[in-house]
């Protein structure tokens, strides 16, 4: 198709929707907790949040098989070229949410250890605040993320890293 | 006959699974339904007013020191004498919180010395940027009739009645539940919130908003 993906020509673009719609409706996380905010993510998981009912209930070990990586907690530098692997295993399309303050910007923790905001490592689509994010805040950033795939908004120009 | 009994193993796991099934369920229904909150949940902050309209922050920096992660900036000004922002010398003239840095531990409300600074139930706060994720007074500061601000769309996944709760009694060090503060209006009036109610003491009087969000 010619022209970046979030620009669908005219003959495609049902299909286009159909495969966000597909797309927002399993979007798979890769398990990456790196602290506390971990606790709260699997919490997020579990039977009171249950994020099953958006069709994201399996985490995968593998990041091949997934989609979205959720980056929580507090990214040291040492574990900084592990991220950055573990994000370019994962197949197009994928999507990082920054999940709590440590992530997003290293939070109250300014110090040689550890990377001040995991932007600097992989581009990330979604920074939820939080210390930790409750269930329902990570809840709030992963919905308005499904919302912004389903719109076509954060779809990354694949060739770009071709 | 132990063959027997364990060829009955297995069901008697199963018996397990299938008595869950009648159980009553525990899901929160997120963006439909909310969870309760307690009363003295941490989100995110307001900057309040007194209930003439006027700035309760004196731009006295206390919160900007007392904060762990750095997060708030501010800088005070003198009140111009013809017509003053807040009832001090000072008030605040540039007000921002990085959202992203913050860690929601209130220590600004209890630094705070004109309980100008306080915390409300307002959890959803994701931005896809982190420009967007600096709140600043526009955003923070309520309305002179006490309506709070904010910077993200209307919808069905932020709930911004959560602005409204949460108050300056949150603190730590609050009178509330000391018997020697029974009776007493320990807290100054808001714009948002009203006169605000006289301390219970240990009276065993109950409240029914308490538990609540």
């Amino acid at each position: 198709m010619a022209g970046p993906t979030n620009h669908p020509g005219f003959l495609l673009s049902t299909l286009e929707r159909a495969v966000a719609w597909a797309r927002t409706r399993s979007t798979w996380p890769a398990t990456f907790g790196l602290a506390c905010c971990a606790i709260e993510m699997m919490a997020t998981g579990a039977a009171h949040n249950d994020l099953a009912r958006f069709g994201m209930e399996v985490f995968r070990a593998s990041p091949r098989q997934a989609d979205l990586m959720i980056v929580a907690g507090r990214l040291s530098q040492k574990m900084a070229p592990v991220l950055r692997q573990v994000y370019d295993q994962m197949t197009e399309p994928k999507w990082v949410i920054s999940m709590g303050a440590c992530a997003s910007t290293g939070g109250m923790f300014n110090n040689y250890a550890l990377v001040q905001g995991v932007d600097q490592v992989v581009p990330v689509d979604m920074y939820v605040p939080g210390c930790p994010p409750g269930p329902q805040s990570l809840m709030h950033g992963i919905l308005s993320l499904h919302e912004a795939i389903r719109a076509g908004r954060l779809q990354r120009d694949v060739r770009v890293f071709a | 006959m132990s063959w027997f009994a364990g060829l009955l193993g297995p069901w008697r796991g199963f018996a397990v699974t299938l008595r869950q099934m009648f159980r009553p369920k525990v899901t929160t229904q997120y963006p439909e339904e909310k969870r309760v909150k307690p009363q003295r949940f941490h989100g995110r902050h307001v900057l309040n007013r007194y209930p003439d309209g006027m700035e309760k922050c004196i731009g006295c920096e206390l919160c900007a020191g007392v904060c762990p992660a750095r997060c708030i900036y501010v800088r005070g000004a003198d009140n111009p004498p013809e017509d003053p922002v807040s009832p001090g010398e000072r008030f605040g003239y540039v007000y921002e919180i990085n959202m992203l840095r913050c860690i929601f531990c209130a220590l600004c409300v209890e630094a705070c010395p004109t309980e100008a600074i306080t915390m409300t139930h307002l959890f959803e706060m994701s931005v896809t940027s982190r420009e967007d994720a600096i709140y600043t007074k526009d955003e923070l500061l309520v309305e002179p009739d006490g309506t709070p601000r904010h910077p993200q769309p209307e919808g069905p996944l932020v709930d911004l009645d959560e602005l409204r709760r949460g108050h300056g009694w949150l603190r730590a060090t609050a009178p509330s539940g000391r018997a020697a503060y029974e009776g007493i209006v320990a807290w100054t009036p808001s714009a948002t919130y009203g006169e605000p109610p006289p301390e219970r003491g240990q009276a065993g009087v109950t409240d029914e908003t308490d538990g609540e969000s």
